[in-house]
């Protein structure tokens, strides 16, 4: 008989794929921030301001951190799965995680998209 | 009648090993790839822990100089992210290791893990010094 636990693996495969397709999206943010950084002259927090305005920058860092959330959700969610046996204590810390990544979306679009 | 027991040698007590316990952790040797695993778990961890403070940055650095300029002139800030920029490094050198190993089996051979394991953990502590050096 299969155990079925709220906090399982369940199947892994979407999982392991979530991970790799959001881990290039993310290294493809930090090549493209990194060519920014280094080929923009006299970078400083003026320029860098200037453009984060850009709305398709914007939408490009929005992408990258809704990546970096996804991925951060699947790790973290490992890390709890592994090292902690209580279901109760893994269901609260994985409500945990997923109640900070849910704070951290809205407070990008607020970053991103807000008052200046 | 029974048949008379065998004369072999008693066997030798074998080491046994099971899941790891955490007092265990000193006298546990791991190879260099085992090394490379477990930093990329705790590097990952640590990038999740201090997310909030990244955000932070980010809010003051497109909003308000003034308070950019003030949050990342303390110490304690800097040092901080400082640790982010390695675990950023090493996250992202390690995983695109494990990249590479999803479609390689020649990068899974026991000789090419431990080179790349080596190549990891030099070229992210190198780049950490490199882009440190500047952030400072």
């Amino acid at each position: 008989m299969v155990r079925r636990e709220a906090t399982g693996a369940h199947y892994g495969l979407s999982d392991w794929l979530m991970q790799r397709i959001t881990a290039v999206v993310i290294a493809a943010y930090l090549v493209l921030l990194l060519g920014v950084l280094l080929f923009t002259p006299g970078m400083d927090l003026a320029i860098w301001k200037a453009l984060f305005s850009e709305q398709i920058f914007k939408l490009a860092t929005f992408v990258a951190l809704v990546s970096v959330f996804l991925h951060a959700w699947v790790g973290m969610r490992d890390i709890i799965m592994d090292y902690i046996r209580s279901t109760a204590l893994r269901l609260a810390l994985e409500a945990a995680v997923i109640v900070a990544l849910l704070f951290y979306s809205g407070w990008a679009i607020q970053i991103l998209w807000g008052q200046r | 009648m029974a048949a008379p027991p065998p004369s072999v040698t008693p066997p030798r007590p074998r080491p046994v090993f099971r899941n790891i316990h955490v007092t265990d952790l000193a006298r546990y040797r791991l190879p260099l790839p085992g090394i490379v695993s477990i930093l990329h778990r705790i590097s990952g961890a640590l990038l999740f822990l201090f997310t909030w403070l990244l955000l932070w940055l980010l809010q003051a650095s497109v909003t308000d100089a003034a308070q950019f300029r003030a949050l990342y002139g303390n110490p304690l800030v800097k040092l901080i992210v400082f640790a982010l920029l390695w675990s950023l490094l090493h996250h992202l050198c390690a995983g695109i290791r494990y990249l590479v190993m999803d479609v390689s089996h020649q990068a899974m051979e026991l000789k090419a893990a431990r080179q790349s394991s080596a190549i990891v953990m030099v070229v992210s502590l190198l780049l950490t010094i490199i882009i440190g050096v500047k952030l400072w």
